[in-house]
Parts: structure tokens; C-alpha cells; sequence
């Protein structure tokens, strides 16, 4: 798992790790059951406060990504086949929406830009 | 759980010096206690160290009351002062030597293990040490005794940033067994911009600010904009402000109402304790002066 803190972002520190965690997920980086560290293990690492690793994991929890179990800890929630796949389609059709903005301010035309896609594809 | 410390009206008065606080702390927690000098953090410390007598109000430590369970109390608080308070001829294996009678749960091994870590001359008359090795001293008998709560006034002044980020990092690991707790008198902001849960800002004896680290950044933020705003900005809540030819620079106390109000035509960012606690104590209008 990979946590990167920036103090200058305009998101709160805490919603930067909900972001990267959920992102994570999604991806598969973080799979089913994975374990996380405990809020405060995570806190001590990232240097930050506890009341700041708590509340990103409430949001997390809130949200269905990870569940603590009792005496055990906190782990990856198997994760809906369906939402995943939801999240990946979201993903590609945003990056795809930003290369299509690219591509107009450019003023590349919809039949070079679908050229640029299929020697993509077929790479 | 109860608090592991609590003050409740707690009231003091010096001549014409009048100090009223009220304040907790959890389990577990660090909390950073913040104002500018002559605020009244050394008597609200003095105070909760039963060094100095109250005029009214109630504190109470691990859930007892000061008043009637004293000793029992200071077994239990590690403390680290700036002024320290040691017999500058002894070396600090002497003075270790004096202090250790007065805790039952003194644990040798473990000041011998700080000592080593924090790479204490034992054997050096402690006025030979330097702010930064007295201070780790301090700390080091602070932590030998099995105390729960720490309890620091000013520690880290006058230290250079290699050895506060150590201490910084001593005290995280402190309270990572959820039953120890870290307060922090200090005026070096951003010692607590990153480590305290808690934040409590004092002036002219009075609590200003109280509430978590986090809901004070999210909450507060600077404005930078052309002062032709500055009206409008007043009813979003502008705490404080610099003014100069080119524009302003405020606090303002709700992010989300500036953002609703200006959006893009401001610039607005996370502000730190610093600006938090320059802006509050100050408060009202400023301008700068450019030649």
C-alpha cells in the first residue's frame, strides 16, 4: 500500500488517504482481506494524528472498502465484483473525456483521434 | 474512559492577571497548548503540576482530584521543563541518583536506554551540557518512570530542528499504547503542526480555540484576494487581516463560505497554527508597511 501526503493540496489530509486507499482497491492493488495497518500504526508512520487516520477510516468503513473486525483488525472488505468494475469503467471513461479535451483544444478531428486509439489498442 | 486530565473553571489571579480554563484531555492523545507569551501557560502548568494553589475550579489527573490525591498524582506525570531545574554541578548521573528516590515505579534499565539512545554524557557536570543535551535529560527521566501522562512546558525552544524532530518522534511512539497522553506547552507552532490530535490556544488568560488539530485546519483558512473584496470578505467571517498596496491576507473561519462566496477569484489555503494563532490573537486590521 502506498500513501503519499501532500500538505499543499487543497484536499484534507484525511480525504487524501480515503482517495488513495479507495483508488487502491479499485485498481487491485489492495485485494480482498489484505490487511491495513492499524489507525494508529498508520498515524505514526505518516506522521500525522490519529484523529486524522480514525476519521479516514470511518469514511472508508462508511463507504464499504474496509471493515475492522473486532481483536483482529482492519482489512480489505471483499469487494462488490460489480462496484469494481463500475469504478474502472468510471475510470477509463474520465481519461478518456480528458484526452478528448486535449485532443479539440489541439483541434484533432474525431477520426484522428479514433486512429490514435486503435494503433493504441493494437499495440 | 476517563480523562487523563481534566480542568473544570479552574481560576487564578496575579494582581491584575486573571487566568480562567477550562480543558481535557483523553487516553492516548497529544495536545498541543498554544499562546503567545505572558498568556498564562506556565500557571496553567503550574497549576495542574500543583506548584501553585488555585483560586477555584477543579483539577483532576487519571480521575483523581488534585487537591486530595497529590502525591500519588506526580508519580504518575513525567515533566519537562524549559527552565530545568537540576543542580547544575552534579552530573546527570548524580542527578538522576537524586531524583529516582521519589518515583516507585523508577525503571533504571529503561533510563539507561534512553541515556544510550539519546547519547547522554552521564559523567559530565550538567552545566557542561548543552540546552539540547539538558533537554534530553529531562526527557529521559520524564520517560524512566513509567509516567502516563507527559506533561511539557516550552521543551523544545531554543533547540535545532534535527533534535525536535527526534523528540517530535519520541512522543508520537509514547502514546502509541493508547493509555499514555502528551500536553505540550509551546510557542513553536509548527512542532504541533503535524503531531497534535488536540489543540488548545490560550490569551490573556482566557481559551480562545479548543477543538481537534484537523477541524481547525479544515475549518479556518487563509484568504489572499484584491482588497477591493475586503468588505464583502468581513461577512464571511475575516478574523484577521494584513493589508498592503497589492492586496490582503486574512483568516477567515469558515473555508466553505469564502469558497461559496469568491470561489476561483480568491486564493485560498490551509492555514497553519502559526497564521491561526497570529490572526486570532491579533485580530482586526493591519497594514503592512512597504517603503
Amino acid at each position: 500500500m502506498n500513501i503519499i501526503l501532500s500538505n499543499v493540496s487543497d484536499d484534507p489530509i484525511y480525504l487524501q488517504i480515503v482517495n488513495q486507499i479507495k483508488e487502491q482497491i479499485i485498481t487491485g492493488q489492495l485485494t480482498d482481506d489484505d490487511p491495513l495497518p492499524s489507525i494508529r500504526n498508520l498515524a505514526r508512520e505518516l506522521n500525522i494524528s490519529v484523529i486524522t487516520t480514525k476519521r479516514a477510516y470511518e469514511e472508508l468503513e462508511r463507504d464499504g472498502f474496509i471493515i475492522t473486525v473486532a481483536g483482529k483488525g482492519t482489512y480489505v472488505a471483499p469487494v462488490n465484483r460489480e462496484m469494481l468494475r463500475e469504478g474502472k469503467l468510471k475510470m477509463i471513461e474520465d481519461k478518456i473525456a480528458e484526452a478528448v479535451r486535449t485532443a479539440k483544444h489541439l483541434g484533432l478531428t474525431l477520426d484522428e483521434l479514433q486512429e490514435m486509439l486503435r494503433l493504441l489498442y493494437e499495440e | 474512559m476517563e480523562n487523563i486530565l481534566e480542568l473544570n473553571g479552574v481560576t487564578k489571579r496575579y494582581g491584575d492577571f486573571s487566568l480562567q480554563v477550562d480543558l481535557s484531555l483523553k487516553r492516548g492523545y497529544i495536545m498541543g497548548f498554544l499562546g503567545p507569551n505572558g498568556a498564562g501557560k506556565s500557571t496553567t502548568i503550574r497549576l495542574i503540576m500543583g506548584l501553585v494553589r488555585k483560586d477555584g475550579g477543579r483539577i483532576r489527573l487519571f480521575g483523581l482530584d488534585l487537591d486530595t490525591h497529590e502525591r500519588e498524582i506526580k508519580e504518575r506525570i513525567g515533566f519537562v521543563f524549559d527552565q530545568n531545574y537540576f543542580y547544575e554541578e552534579l552530573t546527570a548521573e548524580e542527578m538522576k541518583n537524586t531524583i529516582r528516590p521519589f518515583y516507585s515505579r523508577w525503571d533504571e534499565s529503561l533510563f539507561r536506554k534512553y541515556a544510550k539512545q539519546f547519547d547522554l554524557p552521564l559523567n559530565k557536570p550538567i552545566k557542561q551540557l548543552s540546552k539540547g543535551m539538558k533537554t534530553k535529560f529531562s526527557l529521559a527521566v520524564a520517560l524512566s518512570h513509567d509516567a502516563e501522562l507527559l506533561i511539557m512546558d516550552e521543551p523544545t525552544s531554543g533547540l535545532d530542528p534535527l533534535i525536535r524532530s527526534e523528540i517530535l518522534d519520541i512522543l508520537q511512539e509514547i502514546i502509541q499504547d493508547e493509555n499514555k497522553s502528551v500536553f505540550f506547552s509551546t510557542h513553536i507552532t509548527s512542532d504541533l503542526d503535524q503531531i497534535a490530535d488536540f489543540i488548545t490556544i490560550l490569551h490573556q488568560g482566557r481559551v480562545l480555540l479548543n477543538s481537534t488539530k484537523d477541524e481547525l485546519m479544515e475549518r479556518y483558512c487563509i484568504v489572499k484576494g484584491s482588497r477591493d473584496k475586503l468588505d464583502r470578505m468581513q461577512q464571511a467571517g475575516l478574523i484577521g487581516y494584513k493589508e498592503n498596496r497589492y492586496g490582503f491576507e486574512g483568516l477567515a473561519r469558515d473555508r466553505k463560505a469564502v469558497y461559496q462566496l469568491f470561489g476561483d477569484s480568491v486564493v485560498i489555503e490551509k492555514p497553519t497554527l502559526e497564521d491561526l494563532m497570529l490572526h486570532t490573537i491579533r485580530g482586526g486590521k493591519e497594514t503592512a508597511c512597504i517603503g
